[in-house]
């Protein structure tokens, strides 16, 4: 991959043959590199590793900072409202990934064989991508309230009973899933377009010349070649499935609304540091979640063979 | 999703038509596959209708039953109340100030790397390489508390240098980039206008910067969009309720005034407008970079 110059790419004429160079000499590009890593080493390295450290001492952000062992991970394993908070996770994840990629993959077949408005639907179909979290949170609580959002509205235009939907548990993760759904359906759709439009055709004509018929076409040639659009998909929506914050926190609130059914662990880690100041334990939260999220890319990985393309 | 069943326009529905077939069935296949994407483009693009009606409507509007779908006259004053409850400018000008500076900053510290590492070669180049690639796998969002403290330490707290230096420089960017370089300027150009004189910096301006438009367009566009939307960090870090970017003034106008639906929902339309009118400008650029990275990454 970095390889692929093939002459030596030469840096300035001041190289004599035979000599080395001093490393003073390649300053410039150091220079030019050095913005990405300083800010890195401040604002990326130093917050992590010293979040592990942290992991393992009590501290409230004022006094001194103690040493505690374990304790902050024991008492994690017998945290119930922590244990509840990744049940949510995983729940709202698999709620919202699911459908996301079902339907996009559907989708992007369908745009694939259209032949015109390819390029309307595709702007239509991202907009929602780009749109303020916060401000579809709030469209979509409104969409989902009891006394006027347009699904009791409908239910009751058809006689049937109303819900109340941020109210209860189950309503509520429906709500925060038909969000991020109608949030990322779009984008993985233009993803799998992208994939689809890269499959060389004469794949799918001899496939027809077999008399292979769609279904069996899309299953054996189409789903094989996407399989690393797929996989991309797949750990982009891990990556930030786990780590939903803002959808719940703006529709329930910081607590997860009513049997905190919509807390989920990056809110729970909020709640520990910026609310309770318990800074040691909220460390420990970070580092479990950091743990879920290489856990499950693994697992994709495993699952969906990322040895990447022949 | 929603449950409303909209069918599609009958706008959509004719230029399909257009193309003489010999079979009715292909016909009708076609007919219903731009029903069915018509149908997900308007699921897509109802928030936006329905949002606007609300805003034009009054709240006692909105708790009617069966529910009003016209637009109302009532923009106006629900506007007058947004402003009247929350900094409403002010914040939308603390978000432009951060997005545009983060996005500048991004656009020249990361392409300045980029073409470094595609077009030169130096001591530790392949292992800080590596390095940055590892650093795109830390989720820099749970470093949240020590980042706080960095912050305070700094005398950030409270000011939009907490959000702009953090995010001034990224190992995506850079690694974008950096392919783009590799793909698009040859090593003679390079070497010829060295030739010619041109220092790093010169070939820097004069080469990579020119060759690498739509690339940076689509970087461009995408830190902008996220800069705009960020919301768990500003939420942490501006502690100041006089001083916030839009996306937390209005989760915080949501928090405070959310019985008034009608206003709330004329600044959930208000903060998210600018930046579909900034999408849609450079939509084609856009998705074609996104998809790109998808598709080589």
């Amino acid at each position: 991959m970095t390889l692929t110059a093939t002459a030596p790419p030469r840096t300035t004429s001041t190289a004599k043959p035979g000599r080395r160079r001093s490393i003073w000499s390649y300053w410039r590009f150091y220079l030019a590199l050095s913005p990405f890593y300083l800010i890195f080493l401040v604002f990326g390295l130093y917050p992590v590793a010293s979040t592990i450290l942290l992991a393992f001492q009590k501290w409230d952000g004022l006094g001194a900072r103690q040493l505690v062992g374990l304790q902050n991970f024991r008492f994690l394993l017998e945290d119930s409202t922590f244990w509840l908070s990744l049940w949510n996770t995983v729940v709202l994840f698999a709620m919202s990934t699911v459908p996301t990629l079902a339907i996009a993959m559907v989708l992007a077949v369908m745009l694939h064989s259209a032949v015109r408005l390819k390029g309307v639907y595709r702007i239509a179909y991202f907009i929602p991508n780009i749109t303020s979290l916060v401000a579809a949170a709030i469209f979509f609580a409104a969409v989902f309230s009891t006394n006027f959002g347009l699904i009791n509205a409908g239910l009751r235009a058809l006689g049937l009973p109303t819900e109340d939907w941020l109210g209860q548990p189950w309503g509520i993760k429906i709500a925060i899933s038909t969000m991020i759904v109608w949030q990322w359906t779009g984008y993985n759709t233009i993803i799998y377009l992208a994939g689809l439009q890269a499959i060389p055709t004469e794949q799918y004509e001899a496939a027809k010349v077999d008399g292979a018929g769609p279904f069996r076409t899309f299953f054996s040639i189409t789903l094989p070649q996407l399989r690393p659009v797929v996989l991309f998909t797949v750990i982009m929506s891990t990556i930030g499935g786990l780590q939903t914050f803002t959808e719940p926190q703006v529709m329930v609130g910081n607590s997860g609304g009513t049997g905190q059914s919509g807390l989920t662990v990056v809110m729970y880690f909020y709640n520990q540091a910026f609310g309770a100041n318990d800074y040691g334990y909220a460390a420990a939260i970070a580092l479990s979640i950091f743990m879920l999220v290489l856990l499950f890319t693994a697992i994709n990985w495993k699952l969906l063979g990322g040895r990447g393309r022949q | 999703m929603t449950a409303v069943t909209q069918t599609a326009p009958a706008g959509n529905e004719q230029p399909v038509q257009s193309r003489p077939s010999k079979h009715r069935p292909v016909k009708w296949r076609g007919l219903l596959l731009h029903a069915l994407l018509a149908i997900a483009g308007l699921l897509c693009l109802f928030p936006f209708f329905w949002t606007l009606v609300m805003a034009t409507n009054t709240t006692a509007d909105i708790y009617r039953f069966p529910p009003k779908f016209t637009f109302g006259s009532q923009f106006d004053d629900n506007v007058r109340e947004v402003l009247a409850n929350v900094a409403f400018f002010q914040s939308m000008g603390n978000t432009a100030i951060v997005a545009v500076s983060t996005t500048l900053l991004v656009l020249f510290f990361d392409s300045l790397a980029a073409f470094t590492f595609a077009k030169f070669r130096f001591p530790g180049r392949n292992a800080l390489f590596v390095i940055l690639l590892a650093t795109m796998l830390l989720p820099a969002q749970l470093g949240a508390v020590p980042q706080f403290q960095t912050m305070a330490a700094f005398g950030w707290v409270g000011s939009l240098k907490a959000l702009v230096i953090p995010a001034a420089a990224n190992a995506f960017g850079i690694f974008w980039l950096r392919q783009y370089f590799q793909n698009s300027i040859h090593d003679e150009l390079v070497e010829a206008a060295t030739l010619d004189g041109c220092g790093f910096l010169g070939v820097y301006r004069h080469v990579a910067l020119p060759s690498a438009r739509p690339a940076l367009a689509f970087l461009g566009i995408f830190t902008f969009v996220a800069s705009w939307n960020d919301y768990f960090w500003p939420l942490i870090v501006l502690t100041n309720p006089d001083h916030l970017t839009l996306q937390v003034a209005l989760s915080s106008l949501n928090r405070s005034h959310g019985v008034d639906y009608s206003m709330v929902m004329t600044g959930a339309l208000m903060a998210m407008v600018p930046l579909i009118v900034v999408f849609i400008i450079f939509a084609r650029q856009f998705i074609k970079g996104a998809t790109e990275g998808a598709i080589r990454g």
